[in-house]
């Protein structure tokens, strides 16, 4: 398979009057097409960091990321779909209006991406509810239409920072279930970042650990679990607890 | 639409009554205050040429609006309540994007605004008719200093407590500034904009009263300035009286454009 990111050697760092705080450290793994990654590490160890440098939000200190083996360029973020802790659904517009947003601002708004944007809304069973106000949906719903937002642009890769996160337990396994289905079904690569690591399992083809500040990679898991079971009949699955038990002790060493 | 339990009409029918009430004991003490000025100064408890009296205040209206143009000043006060409310909306507007696209400029404009913000706006007022005259442009002028710095400093505050993560989303969407502006801090602020419309409509008002004291010929302030000197205190009360109608007016006008709004978007 062909490597599709690669981060080589990058470091990073906050900036305050105050002081300077370390937040990547030496960060080295890569990514293949039709991944799914999961990283998991404490919690502000720099996880959401990484993703804002996929997104061409911030740029490295050192090192180097790599698409295809060309440099990432700050601005091209394109062909990257970002979906953040919440589903940051405006509440002036409908979800159709919504999930419009960035093919607004990427001057792509026609009646082909339009058609392909009710595609979307009818098979992931948001067609009746396009009109609605996103305060009118239930929360893994609104997930649904955040996902539908980052897909009708069609991007390569897919960035999850904690799209869980604000769920209560019961939706977060649903609409994991749900988000990660869809995800494979439309061949997307993803990066997820989360601290709950059945979570990581359930969704992720390897499952990368950190360390906490400054982060560093303190092992890369791949996961093997049928690639014929939904995420949540990976949960059942007797191999899962000890991909679980095996990235606890990890997570714990000398924390 | 489903059928209401008894439990929910009779909830629905106490809380109707309960607003029904609140209307009734406002208008009451609204009447029960006329009447009290009415009767105190017919049976000359208070003096009614230093206090007037409402009958006095309707005669004198009726009076006014045939002979003494009264409609008249009241279109001038209000014609010149509405430009300096317009302006002010369009330069809180335009000065609040100015300084939220550069942190520096706002930075270093920050104490200038909360000193003009905090200056009484009245003292200013002399030195305007110097400079511009004592006419509408003055009284304009004074109208939108007593509201635009206020209303830049809320409007902007408005601005940088945009909820970040909204603004976050634009940017990996590939947003530019003018995409963040118009697609999420300005529709976030709405709701905060309407706010400070609604106080500005009132210190334009006062502003423009302000003005009319001193610098005009007609107009509210100005009968009320006048009348004042040539003790016809009917004339300030009555002009006191129409100036409260007027402020509650616009404030419900507004509030009805905001209602507008927020139901059409």
């Amino acid at each position: 398979m062909d490597t599709f990111i690669e981060f080589k050697d990058v470091f990073f760092s906050y900036h305050t009057i105050n002081g300077e705080t370390p937040a990547l450290h030496h960060i080295n793994f890569s990514v293949d097409k039709n991944d799914f990654v999961a990283i998991v590490g404490p919690s502000g160890c720099g996880k959401s960091t990484l993703l804002s440098m996929l997104a061409g939000l911030l740029s490295p200190e050192g090192g180097s990321i790599t698409v295809y083996g060309k440099p990432l360029l700050p601005k091209s973020t394109r062909s990257v779909g970002y979906m953040l802790q919440k589903d940051q659904l405006f509440e002036w517009r409908t979800i159709e209006k919504n999930i419009f947003l960035g093919l607004e601002i990427q001057k792509k708004l026609n009646e082909e991406t339009k058609a392909y944007t009710r595609t979307l809304l009818k098979t992931y069973g948001l067609y009746d509810f396009r009109n609605a106000k996103p305060s009118e949906l239930s929360g893994g719903m609104r997930q649904r239409a955040a996902l539908i937002r980052t897909l009708v642009l069609k991007p390569e890769l897919l960035l999850l920072d904690e799209p869980f996160s604000a769920l209560d337990y019961q939706t977060r396994l649903n609409t994991g279930n749900d988000i990660g289905e869809i995800i494979k079904r439309e061949k997307k690569t993803a990066i997820l970042v989360t601290h709950d690591i059945s979570e990581a399992i359930s969704l992720g083809s390897k499952v990368i650990i950190l360390s906490s500040r400054p982060a560093t990679v303190k092992r890369i898991i791949p996961i093997r679990l049928s690639e014929e079971l939904t995420p949540l009949e990976r949960r059942n699955s007797p191999e899962f607890k000890n991909y679980f038990n095996l990235i606890w002790k990890e997570l714990n060493q000398n924390a | 639409m489903r059928e209401l339990s008894m439990n929910q009409i009779k909830y629905i029918n106490r809380e109707k009554r309960k607003k029904r009430q609140i209307k009734i004991i406002r208008f009451l003490i609204l009447i029960l205050f006329f009447f009290f000025w009415e009767i105190c100064a017919d049976l000359g408890i208070i003096d009614s040429f230093i206090f007037s009296s409402p009958s006095r205040i309707f005669f004198c209206f009726t009076d006014m609006l045939s002979n003494q143009k009264l409609l008249f000043h009241i279109g001038i006060t209000l014609l010149e309540t509405l430009v300096s409310f317009l302006l002010v909306i369009f330069f809180t507007l335009l000065i609040t994007i100015l300084l939220w696209q550069s942190k520096t400029a706002s930075k270093v404009m920050e104490p200038y605004l909360v000193v003009l913000n905090s200056l009484p706006k009245s003292a200013l007022a002399p030195l305007l008719i110097v400079w511009l005259g004592a006419n509408y442009k003055t009284i304009i002028i004074t109208g939108m200093s007593v509201a635009i710095f206020g209303s830049i400093l809320s409007l902007y505050t408005g601005f940088i407590h945009t909820d970040s993560e909204k603004i976050k989303l634009v940017r990996t969407l590939g947003g530019s500034k003018a995409d963040i502006l118009f697609k999420v801090v300005l529709p976030f602020n709405v709701p905060g904009l309407f706010n400070i419309l609604k106080v500005n409509i009132g210190l334009c008002l006062v502003g423009v009263i302000i003005g009319e004291f001193i610098a005009a010929r007609c107009g509210l302030g100005y009968l009320i300035i006048y009348g004042s000197q040539v003790f016809k205190l009917d004339w300030v009360i009555m002009s006191i009286l129409i100036l409260c109608i007027i402020a509650m007016g616009l404030y419900g006008a507004i509030g009805g454009i905001e209602k507008w709004y927020l139901k059409r978007r």
